[in-house]
């Protein structure tokens, strides 16, 4: 293995941008209803 | 701000404010560790001094990985600074003032008696009552009038036990189709449930018009049937398990989630998920019980610890059952890389009292289902909309930045400052954090994200 391998990830910075459309579902609308968090929402913005 | 941790025989290295995630060996992770409060000069000779027996750790070598760290660092993937913080309040006021999901409470009654459930046996502190379609109808006209722009509207049946009014149920959504063409609106249901009243017609309805369902299941028989017993104090868990069986079965592809609750009696959880798969079910979320500190349910410091370690096991487990070809999804493992939430969701949080607003039978509106017999958090109602605007700037307000200890958190942009009530109750204020559930959260986040590294590194071997 190469000394680093760096992850397709989505750029935060960059999400800045053209984010924020709120289309996206509310996190505690989909199974956890008590402990909330956002890491797993997906996005649903069509103009990424 | 950069995280680095050891975890399923990876060295992984998370840069916060980008989002960018490495995968490093041993020696770059030890550099990058150092790096930013030692000098080169100490750097290199400390790792020269650890891997004094490795022939590959040489000087020049050491060089090269400065160069590498350096490259990352220009290419703003490692070591990138915060920039959000300035920006924080502006980024969720993007957001804000548009609703776009509710929970509607169709029965503020339920047909078992679970201990240490939240909303006392579906009462929330108050009397036993069901909605109307006349108040689910305008809680519905409430969504569609507030949604501004937005297509996707999320509405939750939830309770108690939402299929004690099934009817009203059917009722309302039959409304709601009927006008979201002319509104140009998509709604998504989703029904929670405990199982008691599911028969053909339910799983017939739920499979049509149900984006998704949460059936309620604890897992192990004993476990699930401490708690989950009826008012004659019967265990529910042979009655539930055939018609989740079945209801799940039938729904095909369409999403669904066995979500358990976990409690000071299993902390030991990764028996339930388990016993979750050998009935068959691969969708599943167990959480933490939520109650107040003195309640004999609660998670004890020596659970907590044990819940650190079956996050771990889980992991394993999940590995485990890819490679033998039956995996299975583990809500809170669940994470898109690529394809996450932009920064404003990050920063902004789950929406409660701003865009996500809980409604009782009477019509009355709550930041979300966890404020709900709280009267001081009381909104408005669904005829005169928000008329607490006080309150409702106190939400709206409430972002990842607002909580003074998120700041220097590696998880902050992960969970965006975590759950309003579940502060609130800890500390009085919903811009505090609930310490437990915060070391929980980190673990999980840990595993993962370590479960998509190796899913990047075994790609490539």
């Amino acid at each position: 293995m190469e000394r680093i391998k760096t992850l397709e990830t989505r750029n935060l910075c960059e999400s800045a941008k053209n984010g924020g459309c709120g289309e996206c579902q509310t996190s505690c609308q989909s199974a956890c209803k008590t402990s909330c968090g956002v890491a797993n929402q997906p996005c649903e913005n069509t103009n990424k | 701000m950069i995280h680095c941790y050891k975890l399923g025989g990876l060295n992984i290295v998370l840069d916060i404010c980008s989002g960018s995630i490495h995968v490093v060996d041993e020696v770059i992770y030890d550099i990058i560790e150092m790096y930013e409060y030692k000098s080169q000069e100490q750097i290199k000779a400390e790792i020269l001094e650890k891997y004094t027996d490795r022939e590959d750790v040489t000087p020049s070598e050491i060089d090269a990985c400065f160069a590498a760290i350096e490259e990352l660092k220009q290419a703003g993937k490692l070591f990138s600074p915060d920039t959000f913080a300035p920006i924080a309040n502006n980024l969720k006021q993007k957001t804000a003032g548009v609703v776009k999901a509710l929970c509607l409470h169709v029965a503020h009654t339920c047909n078992l008696n679970c201990a240490y459930c939240f909303a006392s046996q579906g009462k929330y502190q108050g009397e036993r009552a069901i909605m109307s379609y006349e108040v689910g109808k305008q809680a519905l006209d409430f969504l569609m009038e507030n949604s501004k722009g937005r297509k996707n509207l999320e509405v939750d049946f939830f309770g108690g036990e939402p299929l004690m009014n099934f009817d009203v149920v059917k009722q309302l959504v039959a409304y709601a189709r009927s006008r979201e063409k002319e509104c140009g609106k998509n709604f998504r249901f989703t029904l929670t449930t405990n199982g008691i009243l599911i028969d053909d017609d339910v799983i017939e309805f739920s499979n049509r018009e149900m984006s998704n369902v949460v059936l309620s299941l604890d897992g192990r028989k004993e476990v699930h049937d401490r708690y989950r017993v009826d008012y004659a104090g019967n265990g529910s868990w042979e009655r539930i398990v055939p018609k989740f069986q079945k209801f799940v079965e039938a729904r095909g592809n369409k999403n669904y989630y066995m979500r358990g609750t976990f409690t000071h009696a299993n902390p030991d959880f990764v028996n339930d998920i388990k016993e979750m798969l050998d009935l068959g079910f691969t969708e599943l979320s167990m959480e933490p019980v939520v109650c107040a500190a003195d309640d004999p349910n609660r998670l004890t410091k020596e659970d907590l610890a044990i819940v650190m370690e079956q996050y771990e096991k889980l992991a394993e487990l999940m590995l485990e059952r890819r490679k033998a070809g039956k995996p299975f999804t583990f809500y809170h493992y669940m994470i898109d890389l690529k394809g996450g939430p932009c920064i404003y969701k990050r920063v902004s949080g789950c929406g409660s009292g701003t865009e996500y607003m809980a409604v009782t039978p009477w019509g009355d509106l709550y930041p979300c289902h966890q404020f709900v017999g709280d009267e001081k958090f009381k909104l408005g109602n669904v005829w005169d909309g928000v008329t607490n605007t006080e309150m409702q700037q106190e939400f709206c307000s409430c972002n990842v930045y607002a909580r003074p200890e998120c700041h220097d958190c590696w998880a902050k942009l992960y969970c965006s400052g975590g759950c309003a009530a579940n502060a609130y109750h800890a500390t009085g204020s919903i811009k505090g954090i609930y310490k437990d559930g915060c070391e929980l959260f980190r673990k999980r986040m840990e595993c993962a994200i370590m479960l998509e590294a190796l899913k990047a590194v075994d790609g490539e071997k």
